[in-house]
């Protein structure tokens, strides 16, 4: 595995251009978002994720000529059209024969996208795969609304994946529900309210003064809270059952790095062990779908030797959320890249 | 039980100077936020396994309110 990340920090209690800096460190206190990497103008999430992939195969040196399947998670793409995984293709110099195509997600994107690896694999005819998720964030929501100015950041991983028997059995829980819809939402810009000079324009949308186009993300942070409280401890304990793993039996757990509230939240609710629990949020806050990988990739390094039970959990637009116990077995991790 | 929520609720609004009371409406305080909201809804979870939609959370006004919802299962 390997990440890259814009190499723009941004302190957020110094992120003070729109709001006063008192409102600002409560909000950050609470979100614990204390660093973000925002990437700059011209670079894309498949400019991150393209220079994690270039140190993970040169790292490891992978033949890429082996590479039959890759997959971009992201819902940050370069184009409408093509695909940006095809573009990746030929940037990554992958055969022609590559298997290779976007997948569309949020949040729980990177266990939707490994278990899809996963069951691809599962046919002998495929010898390596390469996931790559990336997510520029920081281009989606408004800095002039304060529900979601502090949290999200940018980052690109790369993961290569191959079929082997020492790799054992893993366990994954995947879900939807399109009725909440509206929870997290950037509600023009595509065919069903194109763009207009009309959605492009800032308003202020609320009574507490924030600002926003109706292109840019907006996000519930109450009702998405009250989803967490419904849907993740169940779907956690749901998945240790199913694939008859006793909590104790868990060497890490990787939570989405959505905020510290939710997390310290999830935590204490199942009663996990937090030393088990590595965050990244500090530094990176909410890179969306890479923070599962990014947080392996940022905290595990050295770390993944022999055979290792690993909870992921993650939840987001959609709403989708997911749960998996994955066997990491003597998975090798790069240096994180500044682009 | 009454003194246990207002305990309880006190510590979540991180409310040190002064008593609060049943008949308190809650929003009014100086310490209510959308970032205290999330601290209620945890509260309620944790404390009395109860979970409420926004919507219908926006209809409870006072302390009491809140004590009852939470106690009414």
């Amino acid at each position: 595995m390997a990440a890259a990340v814009p190499h723009t920090i941004i302190n957020n209690y110094e992120y003070t251009q729109y709001f006063p800096a008192d409102q600002v460190k409560e909000v950050v206190d609470k979100v614990g978002v204390f660093e973000r990497r925002f990437a700059d103008e011209k670079t894309c999430s498949s400019d991150l994720c393209f220079a994690a992939a270039e140190k993970l195969l040169t790292d490891n040196q992978i033949d890429r000529s082996e590479i039959d399947v890759l997959i971009f998670v992201s819902q940050t793409p370069d184009y409408r059209m093509p695909a940006t995984s095809i573009l990746l293709q030929e940037r990554l110099k992958l055969p022609q024969t590559t298997l290779a195509f976007d997948m569309n997600l949020g949040c729980s994107a990177y266990l939707y996208g490994l278990s899809t690896v996963y069951a691809l694999m599962q046919q002998q005819g495929l010898r390596k795969a390469l996931l790559l998720d990336g997510e520029t964030r920081s281009k989606v929501y408004s800095p002039k609304d304060r529900r979601t100015a502090f949290i999200f950041g940018d980052a690109g991983t790369a993961t290569l994946i191959e079929r082997n028997e020492r790799f054992g059995e893993s366990y994954f829980s995947l879900n939807s529900d399109g009725s909440r819809e509206d929870l997290i939402k950037i509600n023009a810009g595509g065919y069903r309210n194109p763009s207009t000079a009309e959605t492009l324009k800032e308003k202020v949308v609320d009574e507490y003064g924030n600002i926003r186009s109706e292109e840019q993300g907006y996000m519930k942070g109450g009702d998405v809270f009250n989803f967490v409280i419904r849907e993740i401890p169940s779907d956690i304990q749901h998945i240790l059952a199913y694939s008859g793993t006793d909590k104790d039996q868990l060497d890490y757990i990787i939570f989405h790095q959505a905020n510290t509230f939710i997390n310290t939240y999830l935590a204490k609710k199942l009663k996990l062990d937090t030393a088990k629990i590595p965050s990244t949020i500090e530094k990176y806050g909410n890179t969306s779908s890479v923070s599962v990988p990014l947080t392996i990739v940022s905290e595990l390094k050295d770390k993944l030797n022999g055979d290792n039970a690993i909870l992921l959990s993650a939840f987001g637009v959609g709403m989708t959320w997911a749960s998996a116990v994955v066997n990491f077995n003597d998975c090798k991790i790069s240096d994180i890249v500044e682009v | 039980m009454e003194e246990k929520f207002l305990t309880d609720l006190k510590e979540v609004f991180e409310i040190e100077d002064r008593e609060i009371n049943m008949d308190d409406k809650f929003r009014e305080y100086p310490e209510w936020s959308s970032l205290a909201y999330l601290s209620i809804i945890a509260m309620l979870d944790e404390a009395y396994d109860f979970q409420i939609e926004e919507a219908d959370f926006k209809k409870l006004i006072t302390v009491r309110d809140l004590y009852t919802a939470a106690n009414k299962k």
